[in-house]
């Protein structure tokens, strides 16, 4: 091990940032989470037959404010994904999973999550994913209340 | 639809959201002989070979030259508060009770002030000019951080005529 005392020898440390954030969610997202709490996935309207999950408040091609909130889902289908081997201590899964974006059955537009599928073999473009949800008690009104997506065969 | 209050909770109007980022910090070569000094009690900074300003933490080049700046210079324990603020605001994490002074602080022989906590002083009776002078921490807590020194005091001298810390604020 090198002499971290010697003139020339380069300092390293762990150096962590931390911003403990609390946000107020607004009535759209806050309907969302509150959706998710009672294990509900809501998309919002919008025009030209979108259905954007999230739901944001303004359409997002003509910027004019959504319409009314409607139920998604469960079931959708994976349109991109892209494979985690390494997960952080900071995301959803402790073992290897893919991110993926979910259209959901009833949306137009992919919600981004993870899928616990074991291996990247049994991922797929177009293959059919359900949520795994959180037991009613431990759901707290956040995304991951939706523990992950799982294929739809092994559900 | 089933409406949020049908389950006895108020609907969703908050979120916690933390941010947490990990990352390993690497010094270089300059603000290691820096952090090295800081160890021993001593500031160490580096001298331009083209403008011969002294940069204090070294970043290893002059920002105005853009060259090396391989010469080390020593630099005084005492300089002089070139502004400061007085922190009113209690936040998470503080570990200083207010109000304190953080100042801009130019050591003697430097061309760039950083950042220090001014003590032994009332946050009012602090001015632009006044000349301080580093406490640090006993030697065997004296590390590679500036937690070295514990802040900066005042020395009791005249305080620093305006025109020899006006380029500096
Ligand atoms: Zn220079």
């Amino acid at each position: 091990m090198p002499d971290p005392t010697a003139a020339d020898e380069v300092l390293r440390a762990p150096h962590v940032l931390e911003y403990t954030y609390t946000r107020s969610v607004g009535p759209v997202i806050g309907a969302f989470l509150t959706g998710l709490r009672q294990g509900r996935i809501l998309g919002a309207t919008g025009d030209e037959g979108r259905v954007v999950v999230p739901p944001a408040e303004y359409d997002p091609v003509t910027a004019r404010p959504s319409g009314e909130l409607v139920e998604v889902g469960p079931g959708g289908a994976v349109s991109t994904w892209a494979w985690e081997n390494e997960p952080t201590a900071d995301h959803p899964l402790s073992r290897p999973f893919a991110w993926a974006l979910v259209v959901l059955d009833g949306a137009t537009t992919g919600l981004l999550h993870v899928v616990d599928a074991g291996s990247p073999d049994a991922m797929a473009s177009g293959m059919r994913v359900r949520p795994r949800f959180r037991p009613e008690g431990e759901r707290r009104g956040h995304l991951l209340d939706i523990e992950c997506f799982v294929p739809e065969e092994s559900s | 639809m089933t409406d949020a209050t049908s389950t006895g909770q108020e609907p969703v109007a908050i979120m916690e959201s933390p941010i947490h980022v990990d990352y390993r910090f690497t010094a270089g070569l300059a603000q290691s002989r820096f952090l090295k000094g800081l160890s021993q009690g001593r500031f160490l900074g580096q001298r331009c070979p083209r403008c011969h300003k002294v940069y204090v933490p070294p970043r290893g080049s002059c920002p105005t030259d853009g060259v090396p700046t391989t010469d080390e210079v020593e630099l005084s324990n005492q300089g002089t508060v070139t502004t400061y603020c007085v922190v009113n605001v209690p936040f998470q994490g503080q570990s200083i009770e207010i109000p304190y002074i953080c100042a801009q602080i130019l050591l003697d022989g430097a061309n760039l002030a950083f950042m220090g906590l001014i003590q032994e002083i009332a946050a009012d009776q602090v001015r632009m000019g006044m000349r301080v002078e580093a406490v640090w921490v006993p030697p065997e807590e004296l590390g590679p951080t500036m937690a070295s020194v514990r802040h900066f005091r005042p020395t009791g001298e005249p305080d620093a005529d305006y025109e020899s810390f006006k380029e500096y604020l």
